[in-house]
């Protein structure tokens, strides 16, 4: 019934381009259909990729645009490999920036997008990070995220708790929480993905106090087990471990299950990606005022900031026989009615990475305690998979043994670094 | 059928046109175009670091990493269990099912239909299902026993039950279709056998391991060789149920090569996958000679 | 009571079959039932409203009634492949126990190779492209067929061994061709094997779910299981449409079962008298 509003509300918005369509169109009258793959690992990826296709058809009423999609994750990550390889790539397709994006071998099978004028829409953060070679070929698709704690804040306004600064406060919190009888801190290892939040999400601080540690780490001199600042997102996550703060399903749990607890107040704490503030809104939408979000507490209060995740991106492959239409579409996306198209679609998730986009005055909570990491100078760092193409494969597994207490952290961080460098073997990086 | 066998010598280059060889080619040309030679092809990618995109030639680095897998041992074993303990219970359940389906019992064909039914769902909903089902707080496994006084255990989240969980997930699913075998190999057994033996007064128990027993031999081996092969290559319902977790605890080996591949170590998991059918070759080869040599001389 | 006496093993059997393999269906049946909330909590107990109705209309509905477009593409699917991995199956494994030569390790070997090893999916595709059959709705009824021959054929070849050599040489000495001999002498007789391979590849490939992600992409192209990506995601899964979905592309298998039940039936008994 929601998808049913959505799209009048979307007809409405298509008709009323449609008057001013007149002019664009002419460019390329003859009727292309273009093909447009998107995961759909969050159900309103697709709804944003068809309220976008939507509305450039209606402006450019030859092109029509047929929405495919895939699968997520590691499935998702061969389909697309797989489909570059045979030269059977969609005309437009949607995958992650950073480490993945290099995976793909942009300078083969992309086509570069430096010269498009409509890369100047493009905030300098995002096109470093699909960049290869000096060109650039992606334009971001949504809006970034933060990775840190998802809060309840009736619990925290019951118990007379203010957002910690440091990790200690944030113990401090936890301890205070459990004795109130309510789960301090929500895991849910049943979707293993969602266990690595305490590690990636650390990176601010991992930065703050080593900022050359990507280097070292691409070059195989820095390492998890070792280095002080690094291990100690394992070590937290043991310690939330052993304090019994986690829910007693923590190992069955699932994501939907842990947005529930956290929605309805049956726990206070998540370590998740902002974007799930989207889940809230669609299944707890009473709710949404309840949750908040801050950033992963470091050891200084003065160095508090923001681990970030740039949005995914859309490229254009080279195989594509449509190329003029697949960048006008692109285009299209990289402007500030692109964005309005999307805030329209699933309403505001995050900061766009487009210039001059706005976000509506009224945004769901989590949104609104994001923002100001990204309008203070030196708010967020950028997560390591986008500022290194080294990402091990199997940390999702460690930080499950180590959040279960199957695994010591010292040992999960030794097993991450033997992974990491499997990978980079495998990429053939130089110095492994 | 030993009869059949020892009979043929007598015309045997006259039956032998009766079977020409050009039987094979519709099958052979599909099977070489589109399994064989692909195949054949992914074996010289098994020596090298291959993205899909570039292949390097490593030689046999990616057997020695391969070997090298921290969990693979842990898979190997893992893989053993599964298999022997999938395997037998197919065999055993599979086998009394279909005696028991077979005769004259009342509602047969509801029965025969009920304990086909879950190898009719998508091992996905299969995998869904039971995982919540087997949830530890609030699983409808764990409330049963709760209200007999027990505390269930976490089947699917408890590091040292987690395999067998599924294992006995598998057996459910995959029971019907070893019933199923089991069935078209007794009713093909000549009713004459067992008319024969009533007159020599012999009993039911008497025919169940005198004629049905050796009888089924045919279908005892299909159902070993399948369910066997089926337990060690086995990977859908684990990866629907715990994704070899929590952590890496219930991974067999065809999950270590699975996350390879997804983690993009395509020339790895090519390795691995060699390594794999070396192995199921070393185990199922011998066992099929030696089960068919026993069965028929055919 | 002498009833329950005479029948106490077939009422044991009915209690324990309902309850161990009828509870999941019922799960899968209650939650398709369900909202979107209340199926997220995957319980096992009462809907709280009766939403079947809307379930099915959405499922339905979703993506421009792709589930429709699924249906037709699966079916063909099936039925072709099937028709072929039975026919080109049964000839291999007729000549395979039937004729020992020294082709005869050979193939047993190849039989073994497919079932073990894992299909390599980027140079089929290559091979596929090079035939244009890839995207192509015929390419993957090739690759079933080609990923179930072993299967296929190590039953036929199990089977073959019980019709006696006798009934061979009668028809050949009748003047049958290897083609009459084979078409209507022993196949007919392999007829429950026929069907059990048939009911197996049918429900093994109407459910496959990898093999038409990577060599039949495109919406258009959908096949029934891949519409289960419509309600399941890494991030996001509305379970009572899932479970719908799952219940709707249960049934026409379970529709098939139910009627080969009964030929299943048929054709055995008439196999054991010629037997």
């Amino acid at each position: 019934m929601r998808s049913r509003s959505t799209f009048t509300l979307l007809g409405g918005f298509a008709a009323g381009l449609m008057l001013s369509a007149s002019f664009v169109g002419t460019a390329m009258a003859q009727d292309v259909t273009l093909s447009f793959l998107v995961d759909n690992t969050d159900a309103s990826t697709v709804t944003v990729a068809q309220a976008l296709a939507d509305a450039f058809t209606a402006k450019n009423p030859g092109v029509a645009i047929e929405v495919e999609t895939r699968p997520g994750g590691g499935e998702g990550d061969n389909i697309v490999k797989t489909r570059l390889a045979t030269g059977e790539m969609a005309d437009v397709f949607l995958y992650n920036a950073g480490s993945l994006f290099q995976a793909i071998n942009p300078q083969q099978n992309l086509m570069p997008l430096t010269a498009e004028p409509f890369e100047a829409n493009v905030i300098d953060t995002f096109q470093k990070t699909v960049t290869a070679g000096g060109d650039v070929y992606g334009v971001p698709f949504a809006t970034a995220m933060g990775g840190g704690v998802m809060y309840n804040k009736k619990i925290y306004a019951d118990l007379g708790l203010t957002v910690p600064k440091t990790w200690d406060e944030f113990m401090a919190n936890n301890e205070k929480i459990k004795a109130a009888g309510k789960v301090a801190v929500i895991q849910s290892f049943a979707d293993t993905w969602t266990s690595q939040l305490f590690v990636l999400g650390d990176f601010y601080n991992v930065l703050a106090s080593e900022p050359d540690f990507p280097e070292k780490y691409t070059g195989n001199q820095a390492k998890y087990a070792t280095d002080a600042a690094a291990i100690k997102g394992f070590e937290r996550q043991e310690a939330v471990f052993k304090a019994g703060y986690l829910n007693e399903d923590f190992a069955a749990a699932k994501f939907d299950d842990a947005i529930r607890m956290l929605a309805t107040g049956e726990g206070a704490h998540y370590p998740m990606l902002t974007f799930a503030a989207g889940s809230v809104v669609t299944n707890y939408p009473e709710n949404q005022a309840d949750v908040g979000f801050f950033a992963l507490p470091g050891d200084d209060a003065a160095h508090n900031g923001l681990t970030a995740w740039m949005p995914s991106s859309l490229y254009i492959p080279k195989t594509t026989e449509h190329a003029d239409q697949a960048k006008a579409f692109l285009a299209f996306v990289a402007s500030t009615e692109g964005c309005d198209v999307q805030t329209a679609a699933v309403g505001a998730t995050g900061p766009y990475m487009i210039k001059d986009c706005t976000l509506p005055a009224d945004v769901p909570a989590v949104v609104a305690d994001l923002l100001p990491y990204f309008q203070r100078d030196g708010g967020t760092a950028p997560a390591l998979e986008f500022l290194s193409p080294i990402k091990g494969p199997a940390l999702e597994q460690i930080t499950v043994e180590v959040g279960s207490g199957i695994r010591s952290a010292a040992d999960g961080a030794a097993l991450y670094d033997e992974d990491v460098k499997k990978q980079a073997q495998q990429l053939g990086l130089a110095g492994w | 059928m030993n009869e059949a066998t020892a009979a043929a010598p007598r015309s045997k280059r006259r039956t032998n046109s009766a079977y020409p060889s050009w039987f094979y080619l519709p099958a052979a040309i599909i099977y070489a175009a589109l399994f064989l030679f692909p195949t054949l092809a992914s074996l010289f990618f098994s020596l090298t670091r291959w993205t899909l995109f570039d292949a390097t030639f490593i030689g046999f680095d990616n057997f020695v990493q391969f070997f090298r897998e921290p969990f693979l041992v842990k898979g190997l074993v893992n893989t053993l269990i599964y298999a022997v303990m999938t395997s037998g219970l197919k065999v055993v359940l599979g086998f009394l099912l279909a005696v028991l389906l077979t005769s004259q019992i009342m509602a047969r064909g509801y029965l025969r239909s009920v304990l086909f039914f879950p190898v009719l769902v998508s091992t996905v909903g299969v995998g869904i299902t039971f995982t919540v089902m087997m949830h530890p707080t609030t699983g409808v496994i764990n409330e049963t026993l709760g209200l007999f006084g027990i505390k269930g255990p976490g089947w699917l989240t408890d590091p040292n039950l987690a395999l067998f969980s599924v294992a006995l997930v598998d057996v459910w699913k995959g029971v019907g279709l070893a019933t199923v075998i089991y069935i078209a190999g007794i009713v093909s057994i000549p009713q004459e056998y067992y008319e024969a033996s009533r007159i020599d007064g012999a009993n039911a128990w008497d025919n169940f391991w005198n004629i049905t027993l050796p009888l089924a031999k045919p279908a005892t081996v299909t159902v070993i060789i399948l369910s066997l092969i089926g337990g060690l290559r086995s990977f859908d319902l684990i990866w629907a149920m715990t994704k070899g977790g929590p952590g890496f605890t219930s991974d067999v080996i065809a999950s270590v090569i699975y996350k390879q591949y997804q983690a993009g170590f395509y020339g790895l998991s090519t390795a691995g996958n060699v390594v794999l059918f070396i192995m199921v070759a070393i185990i199922i080869i011998p066992l099929s000679g030696f089960l068919n040599r026993q069965g028929d001389g055919a | 009571m002498s009833f329950l006496r005479r029948n106490w093993v077939g009422l044991l059997a009915i209690l324990v079959s309902t309850i161990v393999f009828l509870v999941p269906f019922a799960f899968i049946l209650l939650t398709a039932m369900k909202d979107k909330r209340q199926s997220s909590l995957r319980e096992f107990s009462l809907p709280n409203g009766f939403h079947l109705w809307d379930n099915l209309v959405e499922v339905i509905q979703t993506r421009n009634y792709m589930l429709l477009t699924a249906f037709v593409n699966s079916a063909i699917l099936t039925v072709a492949s099937v028709t072929l991995l039975v026919i080109f199956a049964a000839m291999v494994g007729f000549v395979l126990q039937r004729k020992p030569s020294r082709w005869t390790g050979l193939v047993n070997f190849l039989v073994l190779a497919g079932l073990i090893i894992p299909p390599a999916v980027v140079p089929t595709i290559w091979v596929l492209q090079g035939l244009g059959m890839f995207k192509t709705l015929h390419g993957l009824i090739f690759i079933e067929v080609a990923y179930g021959l072993s299967f296929c054929v190590l039953l036929f070849k199990a089977f073959v061994a019980t019709i006696p050599r006798e009934l061979d040489e009668a028809a050949i000495i009748d003047g049958a061709s290897p083609l009459r001999l084979f078409f209507e002498i022993v196949l007919p007789l392999l007829r429950p094997v026929v069907i059990t391979v048939i009911l197996v590849q049918s429900v093994a490939i109407f459910n496959d779910f990898t093999n038409p992600l990577y060599y039949l992409p495109g919406t258009k192209n959908v096949t029934v299981q891949l519409t289960l990506y419509n309600f399941q995601s890494q991030y996001n899964t509305s379970y009572n449409l899932l479970f719908t979905n799952i219940l709707l592309i249960t049934i026409p298998p379970l529709i098939a079962f139910l009627f080969f039940n009964r030929q299943i039936v048929a054709g055995m008994t008439a196999g054991a008298v010629k037997g």
